[in-house]
């Protein structure tokens, strides 16, 4: 081949090039709708984050609320109330203020002058018609019509709701959780379009509205005639937020420490380190580093032998030294669970003097001693101990694969079992395959961090406790344990008012006598709200230092109304 | 001539028809239920309520129909072009979501796949001539083949990336950039492409030239080389038989690679988080997400057969005993 073949080639390779490049420009800006000029967003007014979303985003619909591209709702749809972690109670938002007026209703009170992003009002039809689509038997929230009998708009401010069961405590939450979409828009869309429309031109009353989105990101563009600014005296601080998601960690610290990412609310394996050497900044500059999330449970299947036995589980308990996980695993990110699990944020809520009779703490001995008094014994030698019928103890413990952090978290959990004469092995399935086996009951022990913190331990409990059990566990009680009384209990202290502190203190210290006894699962440790920022475009993150915003600066599906939004108000731009 | 394609044409369909049906099964076949786990996802605990939603749902997807109903259906939808409704990014068309990726795909995969192809095969047959060549070429070329992939993209970004800081590390083009019909755009697009496209090129560049290096030789020492060369054909004339010999088997080759070339790189697009249809691919079976992984699928199926075809109609050009059968009346 000569010299002239080799040049035509080389063109045309060129020309190969730029044409699939041109190609790859022309398919991606089907995304982008109303780019603005040159396309490029101004950095001192643009906030990047990731950490919310694993994959594309999907929709933005918020009645979707497990897979709408995360700030839907938050940013776009608002809700009636906040919730403060830090007071532990409701602070209003659309709402002015809202009050139980007979045991059975509940008048809320809309502020005024608050406008959808379209420019028309929000009134008190909106919020009923809101609520009203829970009655949609596919909806996801139709199990509030359970107890809820009606939502009706008394005059242009103000909706009463009537129950047929006044669940208080489940109120409050759902209160913080319900978002308000425009009748004027949502009323004339078909049940399906309501349930699953995409929503991709979503009008709401919040601070942002929907600029652009493409296949790896987000982006959010600030109203400035937010409602807010004069009511709340507000402003979030980015005119532009940019959600990416998440493709790998390696990738998010390689973007961290580029300064191309403002925040992120990942787990990072090593992020103790990052924050040590300041490339980072978290909300303690010493551990546990963050503020806690989540309880991370050991669970253990309680129609199985020998986890039927409540002096098993208690041995079990005793055995797992949570120390070294928190230590070896996590680089001390976590905190050590309580004995009873309940998130630091609801510490009032623990009877100390309870815990400190009953609780139990890592104890190998103390773990070996219950086993042998409950008649577990080692009769083939091997160090191990065997049901008391003779047969051997071989347990399963079963986390998803790729979570790396649990993966070694499991490993110390079984060699420490071991230590105590448990056998268990680790397995790391597909979190699919995992999740079905998980809620059809198929499995001997597994982790899991299924609730978050919320504005009343009542969440948790109903993790443990509820009854009946069903043939699919979709979201609690994965481990089937069944106990009359304690679900009464609980069910007791869903019926408290939530300003009721006593009252619920009195409950709950009944629950937790029973749970400490029982142990249907074990607490390991607090998950934390994973939070690394850096300092190079925005400042002012919210840390425990004096002076600074203490809001949670997570902007995670559902946290945004927990204080994640109030933190974008407080963060400041560098220039 | 027309015999010929009409034969093979037919051979396509067939094989499509195959590949389709097939793709249809496997999904259905792998282990789970992608709609208890869409249930599960939504935090429903209520069996009344899960219930209800299972019903919905199943009825979406087309569940509940018997099994050669959906069968049909799949065909039927398939024809109007339709894939069905994601159901991990609920509810996007699983066409759209492939066609916003298929672009990264072929934008970084053809260029790579063709270029590392022609410059293998240049500096191949140069080696074969060139003794000095040859002991430079050849051992590059086995360094590149049998350096692991993963490797020598962390060692790209590390070097170009992270330390020159010469391109981007990660992404399709950068976070505070919209997509536009613009040259910043564009530039930004590039920069972003060099990376992933240079750790493709570079790993199947020395496959290419050993495998060129080797058939020249080959031929150059074969029985009609020599007679040419003892008939006194001039040594430029020889190579020139030797090279289209030799480029034959490459050409096979090269059709192999461009059929998957659908599928993506992968490695690649996770090590840049380039967007496309590998990682696409991924997530679909992570999260059992049977019509994304079905329209996945059906894009390589489709890919590999017009790549087949297209090299069917390279070698009528480039290879005449291909023609010579045909006249013949045999394929």
């Amino acid at each position: 081949m000569g010299t002239g073949f080799r040049g035509r080639t080389a063109a045309t390779l060129a020309v190969i090039a730029l044409a699939a490049t041109a190609c790859t420009g022309g398919g991606s800006s089907a995304g982008g709708s109303g780019g603005g000029g040159g396309g490029a967003l101004p950095r001192n007014e643009t906030l990047y984050t990731t950490g919310t979303q694993w994959g594309p985003p999907a929709n933005y619909n918020p009645l979707h609320n497990w897979d709408h591209a995360t700030g839907t709702k938050g940013l776009v749809y608002e809700t009636l109330f906040h919730f403060d972690p830090n007071e532990g109670k409701l602070t209003p938002w659309l709402a002015e203020s809202g009050s139980w007026t007979g045991d059975k209703t509940y008048e809320m009170k809309l502020r005024p002058g608050i406008t959808w992003s379209d420019g028309k009002p929000l009134t008190a039809k909106d919020v009923a018609y809101s609520y009203g689509l829970g009655k949609i038997e596919a909806s996801s929230f139709h199990t509030l019509w359970s107890w809820l009998s009606d939502a009706k708009a008394v005059d242009a401010t103000t909706v009463r709701f009537t129950f047929k069961q006044a669940r208080y405590q489940e109120w409050d939450f759902t209160l913080y959780g319900q978002p308000i979409v425009p009748e004027h828009i949502w009323s004339k869309r078909a049940e399906k379009e309501i349930l699953d429309g995409v929503n991709d031109k979503p009008v709401g009353t919040g601070a942002y509205t929907l600029k652009s989105h493409s296949q790896d990101r987000v982006v959010w563009q600030r109203r400035d005639d937010w409602w807010g600014v004069k009511a709340l005296s507000m402003k979030p601080a980015p005119r532009y937020i940019v959600d990416v998601s998440n493709p790998s960690n390696e990738v998010v610290i390689g973007q961290l420490g580029q300064g191309q990412l403002d925040l992120s609310n990942n787990f990072l394996p090593g992020a103790s380190s990052l924050i040590k050497s300041k490339k980072v900044v978290s909300y303690y500059d010493k551990p546990p580093y963050m503020l806690s999330a989540n309880t991370a449970w050991l669970v253990p299947n309680t129609t199985r032998k020998p986890m039927n036995d409540a002096a098993f589980r208690r041995a079990l308990a005793a055995s797992v030294d949570t120390g070294k996980i928190v230590k070896g695993v996590y680089g001390e990110l976590v905190k050590p669970a309580n004995p009873t699990g309940l998130l630091p944020q609801w510490d009032k809520f623990v009877d100390q003097d309870l815990v400190s009779r009953e609780g139990f703490s890592f104890d190998t001995d103390k773990a070996k001693q219950i086993l042998a008094d409950a008649g577990y014994k080692d009769t083939d030698g091997d160090g191990l101990v065997e049901n008391k019928d003779g047969s051997k103890i071989s347990l399963k413990l079963a986390v998803p694969t790729g979570w790396t952090d649990w993966m070694e978290a499991a490993k110390v959990i079984a060699s420490s079992a071991k230590d105590a004469g448990i056998s268990i092995t680790t397995e790391f399935p597909d979190a699919n395959a995992l999740n079905e086996t998980r809620g059809k009951g198929n499995f001997d022990l597994v982790v899991n961090n299924e609730r978050q913190l919320s504005s009343t331990p009542w969440t948790y409990y109903e993790y443990m406790f509820q009854l009946p059990v069903q043939k699919q566990q979709n979201t609690v009680n994965f481990g089937r344990y069944e106990n009359e009384e304690a679900w009464k209990l609980v069910q007791e202290l869903g019926g408290v008012k939530t300003d009721d502190t006593e009252g619920m203190k009195k409950v709950i210290s009944k629950i937790q006598a029973i749970q400490l006894k029982e142990m249907p699962v074990i607490p390991l440790w607090y998950n934390g709200l994973w939070a690394q920022s850096t300092t190079g475009s925005w400042t002012n993150w919210p840390s425990d230092a004096a002076g600074a915003p203490k809001y949670a600066p997570a902007l995670w599906r559902n946290w945004l109304e927990m204080g994640g939004f109030e933190a974008l108000t407080q963060i400041k731009p560098v220039k | 001539m027309r015999r010929y394609f009409a034969r093979k044409l037919l051979i396509y369909a067939l094989t499509f028809v195959v590949a389709v049906t097939v793709n249809w099964m496997i999904p259905r076949f792998m282990p789970g239920d992608p709609v208890a786990a869409m249930v599960a996802r939504a935090r429903v605990s209520q069996p009344e309520a899960v219930e209800a939603m299972r019903a919905y749902y199943n009825d979406l997807f087309g569940f509940d129909e018997p099994v050669w109903q959906q069968y049909l259906h799949f065909w039927g939808a398939l024809l109007q072009g339709d894939f069905g409704l994601s159901i991990w990014v609920f509810p996007k068309p699983v066409a759209d979501v492939l066609l916003d990726a298929l672009p990264y795909t072929l934008g970084l995969m053809i260029p790579s796949v063709l270029l590392s192809w022609f410059v293998g095969n240049w500096a191949g047959a140069l080696a074969a001539r060139r003794k000095v060549l040859d002991n430079t070429v050849l051992p590059a070329g086995y360094l590149l083949t049998a350096m692991p992939y993963m490797w020598i993209a962390v060692i790209l970004a590390w070097a170009l990336g992270s330390k020159a800081g010469w391109f981007p590390l990660s992404g399709g083009y950068s976070l505070d950039i919209q997509p536009t019909w613009s040259t910043a755009f564009a530039v930004d697009l590039l920069q972003h492409w060099v990376l992933p496209f240079l750790s493709l090129f570079l790993v199947a560049l020395g496959g290419w030239a050993i495998g060129m290096r080797n058939m020249i030789i080959y031929e150059l020492e074969s029985d009609y080389s020599s007679y040419l060369s003892a008939l006194g054909a001039p040594q430029r004339l020889i190579r020139r038989y030797a090279f289209r010999n030799a480029v034959l088997p490459q050409i096979t080759g090269l059709a192999l690679q461009l059929g998957v070339l659908v599928a993506g790189a992968l490695v690649t697009e996770i090590v840049f988080a380039y967007p496309g249809l590998g990682s696409l691919i991924l997530a679909a079976i992570q999260n059992q997400d049977f019509f994304l992984l079905q329209g996945a699928f059906l894009f390589i199926v489709i890919g590999v057969l017009i790549a087949n075809f297209l090299i069917d109609i390279v070698y009528v050009v480039v290879d005449p005993r291909t023609r010579t059968g045909m006249a013949g009346g045999q394929s």
